[in-house]
């Protein structure tokens, strides 16, 4: 996790910008058309923000619970097995050292079962291991393949969403998968077609 | 069928687990610690960027912003209303959550428009943060074409998520 703190100051400032520009937009926009009621809107959003944690709290630790019990018996390990042969197919190079390969893996079922806080070192030192074995400071085709797969977030259970929809009264808060898994396969599908377009013209 | 979804996950899992001979409530328990500790880190960032967006909605700037993109959106079927979670998506995660959870409670999280920000969120990452982080942790400096590539696949996802409400619900 310390490895990429210093990483971490830009990510900081970046929002720290958002906010700067979204209350900005709020105070302009009040101003031109005399909308009254801001300092009301203020309070009840960091209120907002209170009641969502809350609303949310119970199902993302009963997730955690769960994912923790994958961990210990060996599901998450038996997912990563069963993703190998594809994993292969997607990072022949990587593939050719068992701990980066072991990385993908771990990145990919982390993200998978909705585990973006295990996901992110292990794509991490994925990256770093790939970065060794090609020795330059340019993005190789297959970290390219690996970024963009982790953008398109493939996970088989949003937990977060689902918790958000719950506490924000949905009848079925996980009625939404179906529609979620095939977004995320279209988007992966066209992240990996668009690399490998862009790739030949970056050749 | 996915009203058990949860419910068949739960028994798999200690069914399992017990089998496996693990202390399938201890690590329940543990991993719900884990999962308290992981809501006291996001709670202040929801309560921040709760008060901006709340102030965005309140001003009229995100009426503004929709009806400014609804002619663009329009064109590709995408809900205008979700603009400002597209918008913020790419940068920061509990931005977008704050920014979601936002538009599913003015719209309603089974209206359309709830639904399609729910997909959308649950089909997306944040981009940005994602390639600054393993890239700045590699010392990766020309990224090449990485980030048109990932926002392409951004873009199909958030085109996805609002054909695939549209046709299934």
């Amino acid at each position: 996790m310390l490895e990429y703190k210093s990483n971490y100051l830009e990510v900081e400032r970046m929002i720290s910008l958002l906010f700067t520009i979204l209350t900005a937009a709020a105070v302009f926009s009040a101003l031109c058309t005399g909308t009254p009621g801001l300092t009301a809107a203020a309070l009840k959003g960091a209120s907002d923000g209170i009641s969502v944690t809350l609303a949310m709290a119970g199902a993302i630790c009963l997730w955690s619970g769960v994912s923790k019990v994958m961990q210990a018996t060996g599901i998450s390990r038996a997912i990563a097995r069963f993703l190998r042969p594809l994993l292969e197919k997607l990072f022949p190079n990587a593939a050719k050292d068992a701990d980066t390969l072991g990385a993908i893996g771990g990145n990919f079922t982390a993200n998978l079962l909705g585990l973006g806080n295990a996901a992110t070192p292990l794509g991490i030192s994925a990256v770093r291991q790939m970065q060794a074995a090609s020795g330059g400071n340019a993005a190789t085709d297959e970290m390219c393949r690996l970024i963009v797969l982790n953008t398109a977030s493939i996970q088989l259970i949003p937990s977060t969403v689902a918790a958000v929809r719950a506490s924000l009264g949905a009848a079925a808060p996980f009625d939404i998968l179906p529609q979620v898994w095939l977004t995320s396969l279209c988007s992966a599908g066209a992240g990996l077609a668009a690399a490998w377009l862009l790739g030949r013209a970056y050749a | 069928m996915l009203d058990l979804l949860i419910p068949l996950i739960l028994l798999a899992v200690s069914l399992i687990g017990l089998w496996r001979k693990q202390d399938v409530y201890g690590l329940l328990t543990e991993g719900a610690a884990d999962g308290l500790r992981l809501l006291a880190r996001i709670a202040p960032s929801l309560i921040i960027l709760l008060t901006a967006v709340s102030m965005l909605r309140a001003s009229g700037a995100l009426d503004a912003l929709t009806a400014f993109l609804s002619p663009a959106f329009a064109l590709f079927g995408i809900p205008p209303e979700t603009a400002p979670l597209m918008l913020i998506r790419p940068f920061s995660g509990s931005a977008a959550l704050a920014v979601g959870a936002e538009i599913m409670a003015q719209y309603g999280a089974d209206s359309q428009i709830g639904r399609t920000a729910a997909v959308m969120l649950g089909s997306t990452e944040t981009t940005f943060y994602t390639i600054s982080v393993y890239f700045g942790a590699s010392n990766i400096r020309r990224t090449r074409y990485t980030i048109p590539a990932a926002i392409i696949a951004d873009f199909v996802g958030f085109f996805m998520a609002s054909l695939s409400v549209r046709l299934f619900g």
